[in-house]
């Protein structure tokens, strides 16, 4: 297990650094620059602000510089937010980002979850095509049409939710609600899945023929394998919910991550995105060695594999 | 059944949830304000820069009008000069020499007051060439400064035309005699920063040192910076050591850096904001006829037009580049396009530019535009116009007219255009480049006069990227700035607008309109030109209506 833990980790580093070096050039090789703007800004001082922040030097000398100083934790300074250090940036925008991921990854389980085991175990009844259904439209339904929906309903009309910010713990609900619901369709219907799967399984009906109740058949024999599927899908999903949302972002005017990583895209700011993409890279890199744990621990074979 | 009960909680927890929270709604921010007195303000866009000297955009102008006060204020009405740090000001008889009689009691924020000296070492800073400052070139009006801010000669030997005769008196000396000199000293490049702050971090010809952050930032305006979050708040308190504090009724203001129209349409229907920065154009119409209360139409100093790439054909022919002006019927375009109150443009200053209103020099003709085009296929041996690429920057504002425009050519001349929507860098790119025949473009006036749009045409002008070079322009222009009296200055920029009308190197569509959403407790704000709206005046007052 150890050698596993220690090889995967080691697998990372060349990882990043091919992501790194692709980001660095992929930035560089799209078209405009940084200072670009619809005033045109005389030569003399374009290079001034081009020097002020190296890009004056070749481009491979960049290169070099930026992962000299990569190895050093340094990040380098935005050019768009000017004063501000990217990893000043990642470490205010990425808190909002995970408390907003984290609640609507609840809700997404506190929802998904229940309705997914109870389609399963009520299969082909009312019980399992109404949240089905459900899901299947909240599968379809794009957070752009939910949001504004919600906003709507909650905070223009009632009158009970704000409308948009991140100032007081009542901003949390509509974007996780948002956020979350799309996930919770998703999860709900990879738990139906999961759970018929699983209930088929010779293991279910020797429990059962030894006379366990239902509950425990569910609880103790069937809901480990059931949930595989969903927890293969959480990695990716968590990591997609804690990095932010531009759309969920902008909706709800939230400062996290998403939209410091398109707006620098759009903006050239290239320590911006690098910052960002190998920050999401190593998060990515993370939740996934995670989640190999969870499955070896939930399933026996995949445990032999490693 | 355990689930269904589970479900029945969940549905139960909810719902009390919600109960709660009905119960304890808070107030709105608007609601909050009339007692607290605090504006809420919708920014648009997350500035660049806080620092004046560096500051590009009009996001930071909202902001630094409240932190910094320059050597005169503006009127809330006209933007007229009114007392600023100096409370009187001389002007010599050849114009060109002014003198700034400081108060005493005009304080920074941290109780220094402010001197005749501040300013001398902000116009050196924001000069000097190494600081590189975008736009350094406002203060080019003083004597020398240009040759300093070259880098050609030092600031000793420049001689720029910047003196502090003593603490309290600032005489500045121009290089021309310069009509709306005073208004410019309200633009942003010329504030004056806080010396013994820029030199605590090193800012002097340093760019994105921390001194702009708050505790650290000292200004002299009528509020001192309290708090910023990147992409969420700016937060501005009034100042007490404010020489004008009296006048001060906000006790402070937030600027939320909201950047899409329709995220601020629902702050501000949920009482969060009091004004926009915009208004989506799908909305305009609706809002009208809805809340007329809160929408509000202002002119605002600037032209929305196209750029023809003269250096390529078909556009290097004259009568092609008129005959595609003379098929557009601007009119059509306002009303039934726009519906915002925008004005038709048939010339390129807006009207009543610093006292300046071009004579109409477009016109709508697509009789004689067939005739020019029929000519030029002549010529050529040509049955139509191969498809020529209009090239514009990705938003639904410009693909509307953009549409328009391709339809009214289709229509009239038989022209395909294609639409090409392009990446904001990458659009401003290939202009840049010349890559393009013809494009959407924009111009905001950064001061109220005329000079600050039609130096655009100059020749050597880094903005007119239409490859256009005119003689008599560049003379008629050098010879306004060299006039003595304004009916002389008017003759040579009818004579520039002439010459754009006669050559058609860029193609002007309409005048700019601000539309934004306003509270009608917003009292103390009143339309200008610029859409400045000095804070010390502006105050909530008034009931709230659902």
């Amino acid at each position: 297990m150890r050698t596993f833990f220690i090889s995967r980790l080691l697998q990372a580093i060349p990882t990043l650094f091919v992501i790194a070096t692709l980001t660095f050039f992929m930035t560089r090789f799209a078209p405009g620059g940084p200072f670009d703007s619809d005033k045109a800004i005389p030569d003399e001082i374009k290079i001034k602000l081009q020097s002020h922040f190296g890009l004056n030097l070749p481009l491979f000398d960049q290169y070099l510089l930026y992962m000299k100083n990569l190895l050093a934790g340094d990040l380098g300074p935005s050019f768009k937010y000017v004063g501000w250090d990217v990893s000043e940036l990642i470490s205010l925008a990425f808190p909002v980002s995970l408390s907003l991921g984290i609640s609507a990854l609840l809700i997404a389980l506190l929802i998904g979850l229940p309705a997914g085991m109870l389609a399963a175990l009520r299969k082909n009844t009312l019980w399992d095509y109404l949240p089905m259904g459900i899901a299947m439209v909240g599968v379809c339904l794009p957070s752009f049409v939910l949001g504004p929906i919600l906003i709507m309903v909650f905070a223009t009309e009632l009158k009970w939710l704000p409308a948009l910010g991140w100032y007081s713990w009542t901003d949390l609900i509509l974007p996780s609600l948002t956020l979350g619901l799309f996930y919770a369709a998703y999860v709900a219907r990879l738990t139906r899945a999961g759970m018929l799967e699983t209930l088929k399984q010779d293991y279910i009906r020797t429990a059962r023929a030894k006379g366990a109740s239902p509950s425990r058949v569910i609880l103790r024999h069937a809901i480990r394998g059931g949930l595989l599927p969903v927890v293969t899908y959480l990695g990716p999903a968590f990591a997609g919910l804690v990095s932010g949302s531009f759309i969920i972002e902008s909706i709800f005017f939230i400062p996290g991550l998403g939209k410091f990583f398109v707006t620098a895209a759009f903006n050239r700011d290239y320590t911006v995105v690098l910052g960002t993409v190998l920050f999401y890279a190593t998060l990515i890199i993370i939740l996934n060695l995670f989640v190999d744990f969870l499955q070896a621990w939930l399933d026996p074979k995949a445990r032999e594999q490693q | 059944m355990a689930f269904i009960r589970k479900k029945r909680s969940l549905l139960l927890t909810c719902s009390l949830a919600f109960g709660f929270l009905a119960s304890c709604s808070a107030p709105s921010n608007v609601e909050k304000a009339i007692d607290e007195q605090i504006l809420h303000f919708g920014l648009g866009a997350e500035p660049q820069h806080l620092d004046p000297h560096l500051a590009t955009s009009v996001a930071a102008h909202n902001i630094l009008s409240a932190l910094v006060e320059g050597l005169i204020g503006e009127d809330p009405k006209t933007l007229k000069p009114v007392p600023g740090v100096a409370e009187r000001w001389n002007v010599s008889d050849d114009k060109k020499t002014y003198t700034f009689y400081f108060r005493k009691n005009a304080k920074w924020h941290n109780g220094d007051p402010v001197t005749a000296h501040d300013f001398v070492y902000s116009y050196r800073r924001i000069l000097n060439p190494s600081l590189g400052a975008q736009y350094a070139s406002m203060l080019h009006v003083l004597k020398n400064a240009k040759e300093f801010h070259s880098g050609a000669k030092t600031w000793e030997k420049a001689n720029v035309g910047v003196l502090a005769i003593d603490d309290l008196t600032l005489e500045l000396v121009l290089e021309n005699k310069t009509p709306y000199f005073l208004e410019l000293l309200n633009h942003y490049s010329w504030f004056p920063v806080h010396p013994p702050t820029i030199e605590k971090f090193g800012a002097f010809e340093q760019i994105g040192t921390p001194w702009t952050k708050p505790g650290n930032f000292v200004g002299n305006g009528p509020f001192s910076l309290s708090g910023h979050r990147i992409n969420s708040v700016i937060e501005v308190q009034a100042n007490p050591h404010y020489w004008d504090a009296n006048q001060t009724k906000l006790s402070g203001i937030r600027f939320y850096p909201i950047e899409t129209s329709d995220t601020e349409e629902r702050a501000f229907r949920t009482g969060f904001l009091h004004v926009t920065q915009s208004v989506s154009s799908d909305r305009i119409e609706y809002l009208q006829s809805k809340h007329p209360e809160w929408i509000h139409s202002e002119p605002y100093l600037g032209t929305y037009y196209y750029r023809f790439n003269v250096k390529m054909p078909p556009f290097d022919d004259l009568r092609v580049r008129k005959a595609l002006s003379l098929s557009v019927n601007r009119k059509l375009l306002v009303e039934k396009v726009l519906k915002g109150g925008q004005q038709p443009a048939y010339c390129f200053t807006p009207p009543d530019t610093g006292g300046f209103t071009a004579k109409e020099g477009y016109s709508y003709n697509p009789e004689e535009a067939k005739v020019l085009l029929a000519s030029y296929l002549k010529e050529k041996g040509l049955l139509t116009l191969p498809p020529i690429e209009l090239n514009y920057n990705t938003s639904e504002a410009h693909k509307k007219v953009a549409e328009a425009l391709q339809a009214m050519w289709k229509t009239t001349l038989g022209i395909e255009i294609q639409l090409l929507n392009m990446e904001w860098k990458v659009f401003l790119s290939s202009i840049s480049k010349g890559d393009y025949s013809l494009a959407r473009a924009g111009w905001i006036g950064d001061y109220v006069d005329a000079n600050t749009f039609l130096h655009l045409w100059r020749s050597n002008d880094g903005n007119n990227l239409t490859g256009w070079s005119n003689r008599a322009y560049d003379q008629s222009l050098s010879l306004a700035e060299q006039s003595l009296t304004p009916q002389e200055r008017f003759t040579h920029f009818q004579k520039c607008e002439d010459l754009l009308a006669q050559e058609i190197p860029i193609l002007p569509l309409y005048f700019y309109v601000h539309v934004s959403l306003r509270h009608p407790t917003v009292q103390g704000w009143y339309p200008t030109l610029l859409d400045h709206h000095p804070y010390k005046h502006v105050y909530l007052e008034g009931k709230i209506t659902e």
